[in-house]
């Protein structure tokens, strides 16, 4: 059984037995949750369900957050999506990220994928392959159940907090994990996964979290459109064939690496960044001096 | 740590430490009184003390004192919730340097007089860590069953306690003294692997030179597995 230290071995493991990501993901945690894999399954499930709820409660052009700051960008895109450069598919993801997100951050209920602050990049990735490439709903909670192993081992031998990994390990670490589970519902191998992973986790490595007001909202929720589109890049690159030069095990180990050298101003402290720029100081002197 | 806490938990937003973990913190307080509250005095101290109106923290406390859940859908709504309650409350924002940055001092009353105070860190992703309870070092998380046993510091205490536990068929997982002086009252925090029957905690009332027994027991529903 996977101890979920390194991506490599679970690959190595779905493909000795014969599996993709999900289904080992689900044989392995359904066992050590004591529970069946319908259980676990059906579990996974009610989360979707949560996710696409979200999604739609954030689609509201009067969405506002208790501070005021943020909400109605996800309404925006939506309107604007059929015009969108990136096509259908492209806009429909960021909106369903920024609606998650915006919801999040007026109080709604999500599901923290890893984290609350990262939690519109997979149901962006995940709900636009259902609703536009028809990808049967099971399948779809197997590709959690993948997402959700590389998350595991991104925790264990990295970290997924933005207060020790700056954002790189939030944001990052979601779109690494979007990447697997496009990959594999789009029927790539677990290799093709892994590849995915390391050049979604490169393409964010360094970011820093500088929320402005200490508040999971500015830069947050936008950060949460850019995280589902390098997950969505990566997983062409990865589908088109192309290897990350890097293995996803180095790139999670220096991800881990580059988040402890961040200075502490730059790791959700609010006192560097976008945080500490005039307009993130007057923000924050806005909405605490209104409280 | 398994993929339900990498998918998930289901929460309400915006922030699993402040958010999430700030109700916890609230539910363990209320589990701990073991009885209906009626007031509560709240000191926030570090990031809590500065981001708690935006964050929600404030909200998710009050929730969490009423028994939510930090996915209940009514978990915004609490402050007005417990004003129909009746439930009083007052937030205070303290320094405690020593202190992990979300840190909450929670003291909260029952009709009867009979009172509680805990002192919890939110130590990331919705989990918590009491640090101290009644004035006296504690540490666990509230995610196994846990048992809070304020004693008499006796010779022998210990060593009954945990035999009586044995002969359950109870684990322990993991165990705490508090013993701020030789002699005086004294506190063990002691969390299981599996459900502890209750004549067993019967058993450990009546022990000589045991104060009292509170057993928190962490439901499947505390994982947010729901």
């Amino acid at each position: 059984m996977p101890d979920y230290r390194s991506v490599a071995e679970l690959a190595q493991c779905a493909a000795e037995r014969g599996l993709t990501l999900g289904r080992l993901v689900l044989a392995d945690q359904a066992a050590q949750m004591e529970m069946t894999e319908e259980e676990l399954l059906g579990i996974i499930d009610r989360r979707l369900t949560v996710m696409e709820e979200s999604a739609a409660n954030g689609l509201r052009e009067d969405l506002r957050s208790h501070s005021g700051l943020t909400g109605g960008d996800a309404w925006r895109m939506h309107m604007n999506g059929d015009k969108a450069l990136s096509g259908a598919f492209c806009a429909r993801a960021m909106a369903v990220a920024l609606a998650v997100a915006e919801y999040n951050a007026a109080m709604g209920r999500i599901v923290a994928s890893p984290t609350a602050g990262s939690c519109g990049i997979l149901p962006g990735a995940l709900l636009p392959m259902m609703e536009l490439h028809g990808a049967p709903r099971q399948q779809v909670c197997l590709a959690l159940l993948c997402a959700g192993g590389i998350g595991l081992v991104i925790a264990q031998q990295a970290t997924i907090a933005g207060a020790e990994g700056g954002c790189q390990a939030e944001c990052g670490a979601a779109a690494a994990m979007a990447a697997a589970a496009l990959v594999e519902l789009s029927g790539g191998t677990p290799e093709m996964c892994l590849h995915a992973v390391a050049m979604a986790l490169k393409n964010q490595l360094g970011l820093v979290c500088d929320p402005v007001a200490g508040l999971v909202e500015v830069p947050c929720i936008k950060r949460n459109a850019g995280g589902v589109m390098c997950a969505i890049a990566a997983a062409d690159l990865a589908l088109a064939g192309i290897r990350s030069v890097i293995p996803a095990d180095e790139v999670i180990l220096a991800m881990g690496e580059v988040g402890a050298a961040l200075p502490c101003a730059l790791r959700e402290t609010a006192q560097g960044g976008l945080a500490a720029t005039p307009t993130g100081l007057r923000l924050a002197e806005e909405i605490f001096g209104r409280e | 740590m398994n993929v339900l806490d990498i998918i998930g938990p289901v929460m309400i937003g915006p922030s699993s430490s402040h958010t999430a973990g700030a109700c916890r913190i609230g539910y363990i307080t209320r589990k701990l009184l073991a009885q209906e509250p009626v007031s509560a005095e709240i000191d926030l101290a570090g990031s809590f003390a500065k981001t708690y109106r935006g964050h929600g923290t404030d909200r998710a406390i009050v929730a969490g004192i009423l028994g939510m859940r930090p996915d209940d859908l009514r978990l915004p709504n609490s402050l007005e919730i417990a004003r129909e309650q009746g439930f009083v409350y007052r937030f205070r924002t303290v320094s405690l340097p020593r202190c992990h940055p979300n840190t909450a001092i929670i003291r909260l009353k029952a009709a009867d007089g009979t009172s509680v105070e805990v002192e919890a860190a939110s130590i990331g992703g919705g989990n918590v860590l009491v640090t101290r309870l009644n004035g006296m070092e504690s540490a666990f998380a509230g995610q196994c069953d846990t048992l809070i046993i304020p004693h008499r510091d006796t010779p022998g205490v210990i060593a009954t306690v945990s035999q009586i536990l044995s002969f359950s068929g109870t684990n322990i997982g993991n165990f705490k003294l508090s013993r701020p002086a030789k002699g005086r009252l004294a506190m063990m925090t002691i969390e299981v692997d599996s459900l502890v029957p209750q004549e067993t905690i019967r058993a450990l009332r009546a022990l000589p030179n045991v104060e009292n027994v509170v057993y928190l027991q962490a439901k499947p529903e505390d994982d947010g597995h729901a």
